[in-house]
C-alpha cells in the first residue's frame, strides 16, 4: 500500500478511537444525573407491595388495565388535596384504571388514620424499606406515574393534582381502549 | 513530497533535519546553526510535514506541544475558578442552588452561578478540556517517539564531521588514532558499561538509551490513569452511596441492587477521658473540651435471597457481623462500608402517664413509639388512652384547625390523645407535645403527663465500590517508572573518528553534562585523543 495512504488510514483510525472515547466520556458525564431515572415510554419496573388489608399487589398483575401509581405521605399538603379526586375517579373507572397509592414508609397508624380520615377505599400500601420509591426514583411528593395497559409509562406527574379534571384527563389517557 | 536522500546515501523521511544515519544537516537552517538541536535527534516530526487532509490538520493540532501546554494552562486556570466559591455539591442540600449563590455571595454569586462555575468539574467543557489533554498526550507522544526511535536505531557509527562539529562537546586535532590507545579507551568505556560499536576505524560508545523513552512511558501511564478515571462513569464500575441508618434498623444497602441488607446494632461514640487515657491528650482536652476516640457502628450484613422484585419481603441470611470504625470499613464482594457521620439522640419513643390533674394520681403509663404507634393503649380497670392523631414534625394548625406536620421526621412530635377513664367514659381530648399540653375541647380532669424520652443514634455509612482503582494504580506505577527512567539515567554517547589526518571527538547526553564530561575525562585521560570541550558555557 502507498505509504501516504497507510499513514492517513492509521491517523484516521487512531483519531476515531480517541473521538469514540471522548464522546463516550462526555455522554456519560452529561447523563450521570438522570441515569436510572424513569422516563415516559419506558416499561414501568415491576414491584410487589402489601396493602393495608393484607392483600399483595404486583404491578404486572394489572396488565390490561391502566394504573394510577401514586407516591404520597401523610404530611404532604398537595397529597391531601388530590386524594378526594382520586377516590372519586377510582370508583368511576373501576375495572379500567386502578389506583395504587404507595406511602413512603410511614407507620401503619398514620397511614390507616389518614385513609380513615379521607375515606379512601382504593389499595394503599406502605413502602417501608423505600425500595419501590428508590426504584422509581421518586423525590418530591406527590409523584404520580400513569401506566398504560401495556405496562409502559405514559406520563410522570410531579406535584399535586389540584383539579378533578386534571386527574380525569390522566385516567382517560391510560384507560384500555375497548 | 518525497524522501530526502542524504549525501551518505541514507534515505530519510521527508522533513528530517539531521540525517538519521550520518548526521549531516539536511535543511538550510540546520546548516547555519552553530550547535544542532538534538532533542529528537533531528528526526522528522511527522506532523509538520503533511498538512493536506482534515485528518492531518486535526492530527497536527494535537501533535503540537505548544497546544498541549495551552490545554494544561487552561485546565489549571479553569480548575482554579471552581475554588473561588463552594461547589454545588458542598452547599447545604436544603437550599436551592439557584438562590443560594445570590443570597450568600450577592451579585458575584449570581454571576458565578449563571456562568455555571457552581458545578465546574462536572461541566461538559471542563470534561472536554481533560479529554483534549488526553488526545494531545497520545498524538504528541506518537508523533515524537516513533521518529526518535527510528533515528536512534539508524544512527551510524561514523557520523559526518559536520554533525560532530555541531555537538556541544567537541574537539578536533591533527593526528591519527593509535591502536594501543584505542584499546585502552575501549576497556575504560566498557568498565563504565558503554556499548561500543566500531566501523571503519570510528567508534561510537553509547549507554542508557532507554532513558530517552522515559517521557513516553510516563505519558502511557498518564493515559492509562485518564482511562481509569473515564471508566468511573461506566455503570457498575464505581459506586459511592450514603446510607443513614438508625439503631435497630435493617435497611437495603444502596448500590447492591437489593442483594444486601445491613442492620445497625448500635452506634458508639467514645471520647478520651482526662487523666485516664494517654496523658498526651490532657492538654488537648483542656483546650477543646472533648477529643473523640472512636466512632463505631456495630453492623450485621445480610444477603437477601428474595430480591428480584422491589418491595418483596426479604429473606435474609446473615453474612457477617462487624464493627465499622473510621478507617476500618466492613468489606464484602468489592464493596466497602465506611463510618462517615452520625446524629446522636434522635427521638425514638415517648413515655406518658395518665394523670389526674387535681390529685396528681397516675393511672398507668404508655410508651408511644414514634415510628410505630398503636391506635389505643389499654391501661386496665377502665382506663384507656386512644391515639387520635400523630404529628411527627408539628408546625401549627391548618386553616381548618387541623394540626399539621412539616416532615415525616420526629423532630417535634405532637399527639392528639383521647383519655378514657371510669369517670369520663366518653373521653377527654388532649393535645400533647413536648412541654406543652392543650385542651382543645374544653377543660379536662385528666392529662397525659410527659415522663420520659427514649432516644437513639443515627449512623451514616458510606457504601463504596471502585473497580477502577487497580487501573489507576497501574497508571500511577507506569507514570513513576517513566519519571524514574528519564530522571535517574542519562543517555550518553561518545563519538571518536579519524578522517584525513584529523581526529574528531564529540559527546552528547540528554541531561547532566557534567557527568558526561567527567566520564569522558577519565576515559581519554593520558591518551593523545583530545578531550572535547563544552562550547555552551553559561
Amino acid at each position: 500500500m502507498d505509504k501516504k495512504k497507510k499513514r492517513l488510514y492509521m491517523r484516521t483510525a487512531i483519531l476515531a478511537v480517541l473521538a469514540g472515547l471522548v464522546v463516550y466520556a462526555l455522554y456519560t458525564n452529561v447523563t450521570k444525573e438522570s441515569r436510572g431515572n424513569l422516563a415516559a415510554g419506558e416499561k414501568a419496573p415491576d414491584f410487589v407491595l402489601t396493602d393495608l388489608n393484607g392483600e399483595t399487589h404486583q404491578l404486572s398483575d394489572y396488565e390490561g388495565k391502566g394504573v394510577f401509581l401514586n407516591f404520597w405521605g401523610t404530611w404532604c399538603e398537595p397529597c391531601k388535596e388530590e386524594m378526594p379526586h382520586m377516590e372519586k375517579l377510582a370508583k368511576e373507572y373501576e375495572g379500567q384504571v386502578e389506583i395504587l397509592a404507595v406511602n413512603v414508609g410511614e407507620s401503619n397508624f398514620q397511614v390507616n388514620n389518614f385513609a380513615k380520615q379521607y375515606g379512601l377505599t382504593f389499595p394503599i400500601a406502605i413502602d417501608s424499606g423505600k425500595e419501590v420509591m428508590d426504584t422509581y426514583g421518586v423525590d418530591p411528593l406527590p409523584t404520580t406515574f400513569m401506566i398504560k395497559p401495556d405496562g409502559t409509562i405514559d406520563q410522570i406527574v410531579i406535584g399535586g393534582l389540584i383539579q378533578e379534571e386534571q386527574v380525569r384527563a390522566l385516567f382517560e389517557r391510560v384507560k384500555p381502549s375497548s | 513530497m518525497g524522501k530526502v536522500k542524504c549525501e551518505c546515501g541514507h534515505v530519510n523521511p521527508n522533513g528530517t533535519i539531521l540525517c538519521e544515519s550520518c548526521g549531516r544537516a539536511l535543511t538550510e537552517k540546520a546548516k547555519q546553526e552553530k550547535l544542532v538541536d538534538m532533542r529528537y535527534e533531528g528526526s522528522a516530526r511527522r506532523s509538520q510535514t503533511y498538512n493536506k487532509t482534515i485528518i492531518d490538520k486535526v492530527w497536527n493540532f494535537f501533535s503540537s506541544v505548544k497546544v498541549g501546554i495551552w490545554i494544561i494552562v487552561l485546565l489549571l486556570v479553569a480548575a482554579s475558578f471552581g475554588t473561588i466559591l463552594p461547589q454545588e455539591f458542598y452547599i447545604p442540600s436544603n437550599m436551592p442552588a439557584e438562590t443560594y449563590y445570590e443570597d450568600v455571595y450577592g451579585v458575584f454569586g449570581k454571576i458565578y452561578y449563571m456562568i455555571g462555575f457552581h458545578d465546574l468539574y462536572n461541566s461538559i467543557w471542563f470534561s472536554a478540556l481533560i479529554a483534549a489533554l488526553g488526545v494531545s498526550l497520545v498524538i504528541a507522544s506518537l508523533d515524537r517517539v516513533i521518529p526518535l526511535y527510528r533515528a536512534l536505531k539508524n544512527q551510524r557509527v561514523d557520523r559526518h564531521e559536520t554533525f560532530m562539529k555541531k555537538q556541544r562537546l567537541f574537539a578536533e586535532q591533527e593526528g591519527v588514532l593509535q591502536r594501543g590507545e584505542m584499546e585502552k579507551v575501549r576497556t575504560e568505556l566498557m568498565k563504565k558499561r558503554y556499548k561500543i560499536r566500531e566501523e571503519n576505524g570510528s567508534l561510537l560508545a553509547e549507554k542508557n538509551r532507554f532513558s530517552r523513552w522515559g517521557p513516553y512511558v510516563n505519558h502511557v501511564g498518564l493515559i492509562i490513569f485518564l482511562f481509569g478515571a473515564l471508566l468511573r462513569s461506566v455503570p457498575g464500575m464505581y459506586i459511592d452511596e450514603l446510607l443513614w441508618i438508625r439503631e435497630g434498623e435493617t435497611l437495603q444497602v444502596p448500590g447492591t441492587d437489593g442483594a444486601y441488607y445491613v442492620k445497625n446494632n448500635g452506634f458508639t461514640l467514645e471520647n478520651y477521658e482526662e487523666g485516664e487515657d494517654p496523658e498526651v491528650f490532657d492538654e488537648a482536652i483542656d483546650r477543646v473540651g472533648t477529643v473523640a476516640k472512636n466512632y463505631q457502628t456495630d453492623a450485621v450484613l445480610y444477603r437477601d435471597a428474595n430480591n428480584e422484585l422491589p418491595g418483596a419481603d426479604p429473606e435474609l441470611t446473615e453474612v457477617q457481623t462487624e464493627s465499622i470504625q473510621v478507617n476500618q470499613p466492613m468489606k464484602f464482594d468489592s464493596f466497602a462500608v465506611y463510618q462517615t457521620s452520625f446524629r446522636q439522640d434522635e427521638m425514638k419513643a415517648m413515655h406518658f402517664a395518665l394523670t389526674n390533674k387535681e390529685t396528681g394520681e397516675e393511672f398507668g403509663g404508655i410508651v408511644v413509639d414514634l415510628f410505630d404507634q398503636q391506635e389505643s393503649y389499654d391501661l386496665g380497670s377502665g382506663y384507656k388512652v386512644e391515639l387520635r392523631g400523630y404529628y411527627p414534625d408539628f408546625d401549627g394548625f391548618s386553616e381548618s384547625g387541623e394540626p399539621t406536620s412539616k416532615s415525616p421526621l420526629p423532630n417535634n412530635p405532637a399527639f392528639l390523645f383521647n383519655m378514657i377513664t371510669p369517670e369520663t367514659p366518653d373521653g377527654e381530648v388532649s393535645f400533647a407535645q413536648i412541654r406543652n399540653t392543650m385542651e382543645p375541647l374544653g377543660e379536662n380532669e385528666y392529662k397525659m403527663a410527659f415522663k420520659n424520652l427514649e432516644t437513639r443514634d443515627v449512623s451514616a455509612l458510606t457504601i463504596r465500590k471502585d473497580l477502577t482503582l487497580p487501573i489507576l494504580a497501574l497508571g500511577g506505577i507506569i507514570f513513576m517508572i517513566g519519571v524514574i527512567q528519564g530522571a535517574y539515567w542519562n543517555h550518553r554517547r561518545l563519538w571518536i573518528r579519524e578522517k584525513e589526518g584529523h581526529i574528531y571527538v564529540a559527546g552528547h547526553t540528554n541531561k547532566n553534562w557534567h557527568g558526561l564530561k567527567r566520564e569522558i575525562h577519565s576515559v581519554l585521560n593520558g591518551t593523545a585523543i583530545p578531550e572535547p570541550e563544552d562550547r555552551q558555557k553559561d
